[in-house]
């Protein structure tokens, strides 16, 4: 379901992982539906453009995401080329220069929707002397209550698998797997009737997870399908393996088929909080204020208001925020379900050590982080966690596990960083 | 949105969803689930057990309060961790014991063994055993007579004598003893009464003591009894993933296994039946699925669970069937309790990627 166009779009210039995109527009500048507004600078950045036509009402210093950026006001006015119209002739990417396929990526400022926002340029190209032989579709919904994955499954099937075909190209492979979880039988069956139309020489095909957070995490998901470990130190890709959400793969095939430039993206509403959750195609810009009135208001005061999942996204009070690039999702929690409560001493029960995806022993980090034990703490392996939270969520004495975790990897790479 | 920005907590590190378990309720639902054996006690024993269990858990209470107001501790009195520490060790006294001693173990228990060590979480054993091998020691022959004479006849005793095999002063030695005791002093028995021990095999069929211990009316401690309630309980504990099946599976598998290799191998003519008796009886069940799993004095990981509770397994069978002693869960815990660190360090699970 779309959400109506906002008045005025508030697009930051940082809406991904990496360096900000600089502004190529300035303050009364009349803009198109999908123009470039914002250039990349380099291989870690990502174009920015246009959500709504209109005019460029202010660029404003701010600080969203706790991060000093450019960001762009434009006030809506004018025709919506770009969504507006179905395009009258789709682009032959089976006849196109991979080169070229790549490039249109890039120029439509495609970055990865399961919530990192990597640029999805960068990751289909990889360094030089590497080989990759799978491409790993993530249908494995990144955490629990988002479930904008599945619908764009369920929805689109068949645009999904020519999106993995336009991917494979790229990267000039031939397989790829479909990693969904096995709560979701609608979307695989859909899948799976869309990979019966494909040629043999495609080794397309869809697998079954356990529905288990953190099955979506890149370094789970390549264990579990291809058993490979991917070493802590070293980037996925080593292992020969792309790992690419579903949602990004239906942008990449709108932006190889009709140019169109990554404008809007599926955003899941969620939380007991919020009148009407669901799942809502969101033009970037839009402001949590206005998503909140569009679903129906909140019947409350929120206990958190959380942009992405609920296991890593980040906690706002700032109802101005913008949808971006990463916003995989917007949840309006009761105190029933953040539970939160006051943190009392370990009881050693082990939950943290039984849940723990990556073999730690989170309550032994913690502690050491405690007693400002860092050496002792680093000795723990924390650069091995995937910072999925679980240890915290379980913890009976509400401890915050996670948190300190991430403070003794920190201390640790610091520690990397003064002894050079 | 002004509201929104009143809440005082709304920014925090995630995870920003929280599982609803938390220390009070994993505390209070092991203390609600150990209430059904302390009142079928009631049942079995009289008032009497109530009044043992009542003294215990509100000696409890009264000491860890007192403790954390002397040393000016946060008042955490009401995470019910000394209330289950007043049940188990009231339920680990024999029935009719004066009162002051069990009193003076909880008090110690949560005082030097809880609270010393630094409160909840903190301590290496587990205060409700610490604090019974205390009176133990300090009252040995109070902690091992004081059982119930059931007024009906007890099972084992009653009608040891009514077969008329046996003298009065046997059926003193025997009358109230729990069958642990009948079976460890089962040759001096023999010996001193002239019979053979083949006799007392025979009455504990004959008697149904099996069916005595599982259901619970058999001599022996309050808690020690019923095993199937004890045992019921520990499903429960399991199916609400407050225990886990590690530590009660491990121990009393290890307990079962060898004392049926012992007995087979010292050419025992009813070594399944003996090794039966001793898992049913003598506090194996409350020890295996409630003192064992005790979470602060456990190891962490699943696979040192399992040495833990083989360990637990293997110390019960050396004191109870090899040793002089009757009972072995007791200290065969306290042992494993200081294994801990030991069997922490061990085994780790293996990281991922490293």
């Amino acid at each position: 379901m779309n959400l109506p166009v906002p008045q005025v779009c508030y697009i930051p210039m940082l809406q991904h992982t990496g360096a900000a995109a600089e502004p190529v527009v300035k303050k009364g500048d009349i803009v198109s539906e999908g123009e470039l507004i914002g250039r990349a600078l380099g291989e870690d950045s990502v174009n920015v453009h246009a959500s709504v036509p209109g005019k460029v009402i202010d660029i404003i210093d701010s600080r969203f995401f706790n991060v000093q950026q450019k960001t762009v006001l434009i006030e809506a006015e004018g025709a919506f080329t770009t969504t507006g119209s179905s395009p009258s002739e789709l682009n032959d990417w089976r006849n196109k220069d991979t080169a070229i396929l790549l490039e249109m990526i890039r120029t439509s400022g495609v970055a990865g929707l399961g919530g990192d926002a990597f640029p999805t340029a960068a990751k289909l190209t990889p360094p030089d002397g590497l080989k990759i032989d799978t491409l790993i579709v993530n249908g494995a919904e990144s955490e629990p209550y988002l479930t904008s994955d599945d619908v764009i499954m369920n929805t689109y099937p068949r645009e999904i698998i020519e999106g993995i075909q336009i991917t494979l190209k790229i990267i000039g492979i031939s397989k790829a797997i479909i990693a969904v979880e096995d709560n979701k039988k609608p979307a695989i069956r859909a899948l799976n009737e869309a990979i019966k139309h494909i040629q043999p020489e495609e080794k397309i095909s869809v697998k079954q997870l356990q529905s288990k957070y953190p099955q979506g995490s890149e370094k789970q998901l390549v264990y579990t399908l291809l058993n490979r470990v991917i070493p802590n130190s070293e980037p996925p890709q080593n292992s020969g393996v792309v790992v690419i959400n579903a949602g990004t793969i239906f942008a990449i095939r709108e932006a190889v088929l009709f140019n169109k430039p990554l404008i809007d993206r599926v955003i899941t509403v969620s939380g007991d909080m919020i009148n009407r959750p669901g799942n809502y195609k969101v033009r970037m810009g839009t402001r949590i204020s206005e998503i909140i009135e569009e679903c129906g208001g909140l019947k409350g005061v929120p206990g958190r208001i959380v942009i992405g999942g609920p296991m890593r996204g980040i906690s706002v009070d700032d109802m101005e925020l913008p949808v971006i690039k990463s916003t995989s999702g917007i949840l309006f929690l009761s105190d029933k379900e953040t539970c939160n409560g006051d943190s009392v001493s370990c009881i050693r029960c082990g939950r943290c050590v039984s849940v723990c995806p990556s073999g730690l022993i989170p309550r032994n980090i913690a502690g050491a982080v405690e007693k400002r034990e860092f050496d002792l703490a680093a000795s723990f392996h924390p650069e091995a966690c995937i910072m999925c939270s679980c240890c915290s969520y379980v913890c009976p004495a509400k401890r915050p596990l996670s948190y300190l975790v991430g403070i003794a990897l920190e201390s640790l790479q610091a520690e990397k960083v003064i002894k050079g | 949105m002004p509201q929104v920005q009143e809440k005082s907590d709304l920014i925090s590190s995630p995870p920003h969803i929280k599982s609803g378990d938390s220390v009070k309720s994993i505390m209070w639902t092991v203390a609600a689930v150990l209430m059904f054996p302390a009142a079928f006690s009631v049942y079995i024993f009289g008032l009497q057990a109530t009044l043992v269990t009542g003294v215990c858990v509100i000696s409890g209470i009264a000491a860890e309060f007192l403790c954390q107001i002397l040393m000016r501790r946060k008042i955490k009195v009401l995470d019910g961790s000394s209330v289950i520490t007043g049940l188990l060790l009231g339920m680990s006294v024999p029935p009719h014991i004066p009162l002051w001693i069990p009193a003076l173990g909880t008090v110690f228990a949560v005082v030097v063994f809880k609270e010393f060590f630094g409160g909840l979480g903190a301590n290496i054993f587990n205060p409700a055993l610490a604090g019974r091998a205390f009176i133990m020691l300090l009252q040995p022959l109070e902690m091992s007579s004081n059982w119930h004479l059931f007024p009906n006849g007890s099972v084992i005793a009653n009608k040891l004598v009514t077969a008329g095999n046996f003298t009065s002063e046997a059926f003193l030695s025997i009358t109230g003893a729990t069958p642990l005791t009948i079976l460890k002093n089962g040759e001096k028995f023999a010996l001193d009464y002239n019979f053979s021990i083949e006799n007392i095999y025979d009455f504990f069929i004959t008697n149904n003591i099996l069916q005595s211990l599982i259901i619970g009316n058999a001599g022996g401690c309050i808690g020690e009894t019923s095993a199937l309630l004890i045992f019921a309980g520990g499903l429960f504990l399991m199916w609400r993933k407050i225990i886990s099946w590690h530590i009660p599976v491990s121990f009393i598998g290890t307990m079962a296994l060898a004392a049926y290799i012992y007995y087979y191998n010292t050419g025992n003519p009813l070594p399944g039946f003996l090794t039966l008796i001793h898992v049913f009886s003598g506090g194996l069940f409350l020890g295996a699925f409630f003192m064992a799993t005790d979470t602060v004095t456990t190891p962490l990981s699943a696979r040192g669970l399992i040495v833990f509770g083989i360990g637990c397994g293997l110390i019960t069978f050396l004191i109870r069937i090899i040793g002089g002693y009757t009972e072995g869960v007791m200290f065969a815990i306290l042992f494993m309790n200081a294994m801990v660190p030991l069997i922490d360090r061990l085994f780790k699970p293996k990281v991922f990627g490293v």
